[in-house]
């Protein structure tokens, strides 16, 4: 079929599984950076200080409207004109998780958001402190609500990964580069990084939608 | 060098980079929205062939990612006999690929439109393909609008890429800027900031005058 060698392919196959585990390394590290600078930004909007958050407003509008590779790039030469070298992974970590940072961050605000009023009223008759109420009262009811949007991110990043090989992190897409300039056969390895990402995401994204129902379910919300 | 003197330098190379990127992000929004509308339709045919294309197309697209698609579509292609110019080829994975969330969009608007309306136009005896163009698919369009609206967005973020495979776009230019001048800061910040000022000041804008727009035209001002 179409040239399709199947020799060529179980021998590049051992090379993409390895860059297939620094994909995910990448996704993981990324999300996890994504999940707490998120919520720092969220948090960073509900401040009393209106100055503050429209700044970080504007930030997060701005990290979202513009293209990631662009940001990567930015990060990652950016650094040496002032003396400060990042290695591609260190340059890619921080790029690709500001970036769903500022995504996850509107994830938060819209679960925050959905917490009544009430909450807060009664929190504050009970005396608590403020990071009291957020930790074991408004987060933990916020948190159901945004599940979906930081599941459909998680797939996300996974997806955004291959823009990390233009810094040259050794991810699926790099690999398949250097397996294309090596030998000069573009179709196997391109056909077999597509393969491996359906391979990968359509179980995920399955899986937290699962995880999800199962969620509210647990929680009695229908 | 100062800065300005680094704009009066690259100031028409940058420029065309950005004409080149309006002209990607229009072509393949056009794409997009032909393709969204096809697939979403097709989505929901009673015929499951039909039904099987554009769940297969909006999966693939939707499952990998728009840069394997890019070069899959530019080196793997031809190999299939299917040649495209670089340009073609950027903005045909863009449009494709924003095209299958697109399909989504369309779906979930058309399903949104209430039961009643369908009934009406059934009521009326309207022909499927009648009620459809004629009841559904305009208040569909209010419903999706402000989904579009990000779309555009990830469209033109997305139009980046095709620096990648060299189109001489916005992204390509302060790459090689950069490459010749080492001015990181001047040349990726600038870029940074035009792509912010297209998203925030003209894709924004005019998407909610459509919104706008397409209200009055309803007469739900």
């Amino acid at each position: 079929m179409f040239d399709w060698r199947w020799d060529f392919t179980w021998e590049i196959l051992p090379r993409l599984i390895v860059a297939t585990g620094n994909t995910l390394l990448a996704a993981g590290l990324g999300y996890g950076i994504a999940v707490v600078l998120g919520l720092i930004l969220a948090l960073a909007q509900r401040t009393p200080s209106r100055a503050l958050t429209l700044a970080v407003r504007e930030a997060v509008e701005f990290i979202r409207s513009t293209p990631l590779v662009l940001q990567i790039f930015f990060v990652f030469y950016v650094g040496p004109q002032f003396g400060l070298r990042l290695s591609p992974w260190t340059a890619g970590m921080i790029a690709i998780g500001l970036h769903y940072a500022a995504y996850l961050s509107e994830v938060y605000r819209g679960g925050l958001e959905s917490v009544p009023k009430g909450q807060w009223e009664a929190a504050t008759s009970l005396n608590l402190s403020t990071a009291r109420t957020y930790f074991r009262v408004i987060i933990p009811q916020a948190l159901p609500p945004s599940l979906a949007g930081m599941g459909n991110y998680l797939v996300g990043i996974f997806k955004d990964t291959p823009m990390l090989s233009v810094i040259g992190v050794a991810e699926l897409m790099h690999t398949a580069n250097a397996i294309g300039s090596e030998t000069y056969r573009f179709l196997e390895p391109y056909t077999l990084v597509g393969v491996i990402f359906l391979v990968i995401s359509l179980p995920t994204a399955a899986g937290i939608r699962l995880f999800e129902s199962w969620v509210r379910r647990k929680l009695g919300m229908k | 060098m100062t800065y300005f003197e680094f704009l009066a330098q690259y100031g028409d190379r940058i420029l065309s980079g950005t004409l080149v990127t309006i002209g990607l992000t229009v072509l393949a929004a056009i794409l997009a929205v032909v393709v969204a509308l096809a697939a979403g339709l097709m989505r929901m045919a009673p015929n499951f062939a039909v039904r099987g294309v554009a769940t297969v197309y909006i999966e693939i697209f939707r499952g990998t990612s728009l840069l394997v698609q890019l070069y899959w579509i530019f080196f793997v292609l031809p190999l299939f006999g299917i040649t495209m110019e670089k340009f073609t080829a950027g903005f045909v994975a863009v449009g494709m690929n924003l095209g299958a969330y697109g399909a989504e969009l369309v779906r979930g608007a058309i399903l949104a439109v209430p039961k009643g309306q369908w009934e009406a136009g059934l009521a009326l005896n309207m022909s499927p393909a009648k009620r459809m163009v004629r009841v559904i698919l305009p208040q569909a369009v209010l419903i999706m609008l402000p989904g579009w609206g990000n779309l555009m967005i990830e469209l033109l973020k997305g139009t980046a890429l095709v620096a990648l495979i060299s189109v001489a776009d916005l992204m390509f230019q302060v790459k090689q800027i950069n490459g010749t001048t080492f001015m990181s800061a001047e040349s990726f910040g600038t870029a940074l900031i035009i792509y912010y000022v297209i998203a925030r000041f003209m894709l924004t804008p005019s998407m909610r005058w459509l919104e706008r727009f397409m209200r009055r035209k309803m007469g739900r001002a």
